[in-house]
């Protein structure tokens, strides 16, 4: 299938989604309807989940995202989670700054509703 | 400013000018589109760059800033105060001051007075949690699966208390027969 492959903007992030199972969301998330940006990437992933990789590696690395996004970001983890539950491997590498409380816990609140292994990653520059 | 002939209890020009001019970073009362929004918060990030505050309370500004941009984006109604016709255009205003050791985001924007019940509501709720109990509920409404029409998700004011740690400050002004003046405060030290 072909990948998704997205620029970011000053309020949407980059976007790689590719079926050899990398998955990359990077960047800025705050648009005030997310729904629209991410429908595809959800929909990219209901497809991909018919035929996914023994190992789907996803890499998250958001410096901001609102709560519009949120909810769509968790979409997106119950995609990969249902990948998961099918048994496949799938793993989140979640990015935070050194510093960056924040986005540390909003890691955490994900990991703590989606049964897929994550790994918190500190950012240090 | 004019406002609307015979109904005097709220002005808004009288609210804009409580705050002391030396102390405003950043105030701004017009019309709210994705594209002002995305303009406002480049003038904003600009505007943080000069203050002498850490990086990190600089992101919990601006996350705040999101948030509520994003509120206003959703909810405001449309400019009342010129009695404009034009209900398509969303209008509100934001003073973001200095305010002793912490900053204030102060915002304010009409909303139909049938919506006021709820609001109120909502904010009294949030404000009497605790710090756990803001993270279970916001985690609550997060997986709850519902959308908002307006794409919001309803996780807006519940993440500005979470990430500010701070009770919300509100008022209605009673404006006209139909509309009030909602004013939102927040606290950000």
């Amino acid at each position: 299938m072909d990948p998704i492959i997205i620029v970011g903007t000053q309020k949407t992030p980059t976007v790689n989604f590719n079926s050899n199972g990398k998955i990359e969301i990077k960047g800025r998330s705050i648009p005030e309807n997310s729904i629209e940006f991410y429908k595809p990437l959800v929909d990219w992933l209901e497809a991909y989940s018919s035929k996914p990789q023994e190992l789907t590696e996803v890499n998250v690395q958001l410096e901001y995202f609102n709560t519009s996004s949120s909810k769509c970001i968790l979409d997106v983890f119950k995609k990969l989670e249902s990948i998961s539950k099918a048994g496949n491997n799938v793993i989140v590498n979640w990015y935070y700054e050194e510093d960056d409380e924040d986005m540390l816990e909003a890691g955490e609140d994900y990991q703590s509703i989606i049964k897929i292994p994550f790994k918190m990653v500190e950012i240090t520059e | 400013m004019n406002i609307v002939q015979g109904y005097k209890q709220f002005n808004f020009q009288e609210w804009l000018n409580k705050v002391p001019k030396e102390k405003i970073i950043f105030a701004y009362n017009g019309n709210i589109t994705s594209d002002i929004v995305t303009n406002l918060l480049n003038v904003l990030e600009t505007k943080f760059e000069g203050l002498d505050i850490s990086t990190k309370s600089i992101k919990v500004i601006y996350n705040v800033l999101v948030e509520v941009l994003q509120n206003l984006y959703h909810h405001s109604s449309h400019n009342i105060i010129e009695n404009i016709n034009n209900k398509d255009v969303k209008w509100a205003a934001f003073i973001l001051f200095k305010n002793n050791d912490y900053f204030t985001l102060s915002t304010g924007n009409f909303i139909e007075k049938k919506n006021v019940g709820i609001l109120k509501e909502k904010i009294e709720y949030i404000n009497s949690l605790t710090k756990d109990e803001i993270k279970e509920y916001y985690i609550k409404i997060l997986n709850n699966a519902q959308y908002s029409e307006k794409g919001g998700g309803g996780l807006g004011l519940i993440d500005i208390a979470k990430k500010t740690g701070s009770k919300l400050e509100y008022n209605f002004f009673d404006f006209n027969n139909e509309y009030s003046f909602y004013n939102l405060n927040i606290n950000i030290l």
